[in-house]
């Protein structure tokens, strides 16, 4: 190299921005901190967690909590750890979140594409059941679920979870078939194709992106439940977020605050991992999804 | 399923010739109910300003056309895909007096130093929104960014021209024109605030006592720990009235702006 090139660079630190990268990076502080946190103390033994504070790294690293957390941790009589609560979580999840996409899928579909006499009013009904807190349909539904002998399984929690998905799902949806050029189900139309196969041939691939956003926002959603969980099911099936509380909660015994945070941060880690790896498209779900009861 | 198994079974559980008013009456004749309704309104109020402040703030000094934007934004976001639980718990135990926040501080040799906010009822419910606004503002954040791109690049020419400073500018044309994404902001604020449970069951069980209940904590308890239904079904009911209430002014700003064009 014989001496600069290219053009003159701009400064970078005038005074503005240096307060704008200040004000950003003490705020990152604050947000970046719990997680810090977390890490830290679950890599601590007790003894130094006792001798320190919150923010010392640890000197010692550890896995012991984290085994602990997830294999021997006590809530009630079960000493099986976080690990029971996490099969629960899944065994939920994975059929509510395929239940509530497929049936809210083919609503959008049908609501942009084959409107019926009070579709409008139909889909408009359906989004105001998205506003109504859930509280007020917390005992009416304990009474449907009794009804119908699923109250207290699995299959009770995964109902209610695939219906309280189906409204902001299907507005995800009809407003992403809306916006798909109507000669296009027009000239399929012309040839034949009738609804389920416009359905699964044209509408369903080129719907993939919003597909994507649905599982991001159904998944982290149904992980971070604890208000059904809690009610719907018994504490042999309690998901991973319930059963977390009652590890950390729990009045009986030594607090161990090393297993609570790595119990803390095995439960968070789904949605961060989903977060992480979904980027912008993260962001499209979670700004749909925000309106939930 | 049938009405009147349902009207029975709420008939039984109220008591008196007027089932309907006496619950109410009881409701808000209740400490605990009028604890939950105090806490609510200072979250609430809290909650709303201070996140729209941070998430404008944020937003504005993001938008200032800076390096690392999406590292950034990715920290100011990710507590978003966490739970009220894991955020609760977390909060808990870094505002612990002995190992936490106070503790740090009185080991810097502050010893009268006093922040325990989980554990004194008159400002505990500070700390439960210490764990809410992390949890909550980067979705506010990222609705205002997504706001602010989408004003004209003219505008700003046009304010520079005019020799209107920065921070002038924001709070005198941008702020007023992004009135759409205010009202989006406040309504998703609002019906969070309404549905306040999980974080306080994570942080404080509603405790030192019954000082940190709230609404939706009053609901659970009376229904499936006393099986007082009609205490759970008078408060579930105030709940649903607040969401109505906020909700109207919202739908009816959206029907007039979808009407005009």
């Amino acid at each position: 190299m014989t001496g600069p090139r290219g053009p003159k660079p701009k400064r970078r630190f005038s005074r503005n921005n240096i307060f704008i990268y200040g004000t950003l990076l003490m705020v990152s502080m604050y947000y970046l901190l719990p997680l810090y946190v977390m890490i830290v103390t679950s890599l601590k033994g007790m003894p130094e967690i006792r001798m320190g504070n919150v923010f010392s790294p640890p000197v010692e690293i550890t896995f012991e909590p984290w085994v602990k957390a997830w294999a021997h941790a006590c809530t009630g009589i079960n000493c099986d750890g976080l690990s029971r609560g996490f099969w629960n979580s899944v065994r939920i999840l994975i059929p509510s979140v395929t239940l509530s996409i497929a049936v809210a899928s083919v609503n959008g579909y049908a609501l942009s594409n084959w409107k019926f006499k009070g579709s409008e009013v139909f889909f408009n009904i359906l989004i105001l059941g998205a506003f109504i807190p859930y509280q007020i349909m917390l005992y009416p539904i304990v009474i449907l679920l009794r009804e119908m002998g699923l109250y207290g399984g699995l299959s009770g929690l995964v109902l209610v979870h695939t219906v309280f998905g189906i409204p902001i799902l299907t507005h995800l949806f009809r407003n992403y078939f809306t916006s798909i050029p109507e000669e296009l189900f027009k000239a399929a139309r012309v040839d034949g194709a009738g609804f389920w196969r416009i359905y699964f041939q044209i509408m369903m691939p080129m719907a993939l992106p919003i597909f994507v956003v649905a599982i991001i926002l159904q998944v982290t959603g149904i992980w971070n439940d604890f208000l059904f969980g809690v009610i719907y099911t018994k504490p042999d099936l309690y998901p991973m977020t319930v059963q977390l509380n009652n590890i950390v909660n729990s009045v009986q015994g030594v607090k161990e605050y090393n297993v609570n945070m790595a119990a803390t941060l095995l439960t968070g880690l789904v949605p961060l991992i989903i977060y992480f790896a979904s980027g912008k498209l993260f962001v499209r779900g979670i700004a749909a999804g925000a309106v939930k009861g | 399923m049938d009405n009147r198994i349902f009207l029975y079974q709420f008939a039984t559980f109220a008591q008196g010739q007027d089932p309907l008013k006496d619950q109410y009456e009881r409701l808000w004749g209740s400490s605990r109910w009028i604890t939950s309704i105090s806490n609510l309104m200072w979250y609430g109020v809290s909650s709303l300003v201070l996140t729209l402040v941070i998430g404008f703030t944020l937003a504005a000094l993001l938008d200032r056309k800076i390096r690392f934007e999406n590292t950034f934004r990715s920290i100011f976001l990710f507590p978003f895909a966490l739970s009220f639980i894991v955020t609760g718990l977390v909060w808990q135990w870094i505002l612990n007096p002995d190992y936490g926040l106070q503790g740090v501080v009185r080991s810097w040799g502050w010893e009268s130093f006093s922040f325990d906010p989980l554990y004194n009822p008159d400002i505990v419910i500070f700390g439960i929104l210490i764990a809410g606004i992390w949890q909550g503002s980067g979705l506010i954040m990222c609705i205002m960014l997504a706001g602010l791109r989408g004003i004209d690049e003219d505008i700003w020419k046009a304010t520079r021209v005019d020799g209107i400073g920065t921070v002038k500018t924001y709070l005198v044309v941008i702020i007023p024109m992004m009135r759409p994404v205010f009202v989006t902001s406040l309504v998703l604020i609002a019906a969070g605030i309404i549905k306040l449970y999980d974080l306080v069951v994570a942080q404080t069980s509603g405790g030192p006592g019954l000082s940190s209940q709230v609404p939706a904590m009053y609901v659970y308890d009376y229904m499936f720990k006393a099986q007082n239904l009609g205490q759970g079904f008078a408060a579930s009911t105030m709940m649903l009235l607040s969401v109505v209430i906020i909700l109207i002014p919202y739908v009816y700003l959206q029907f007039k702006g979808s009407s005009r064009g």
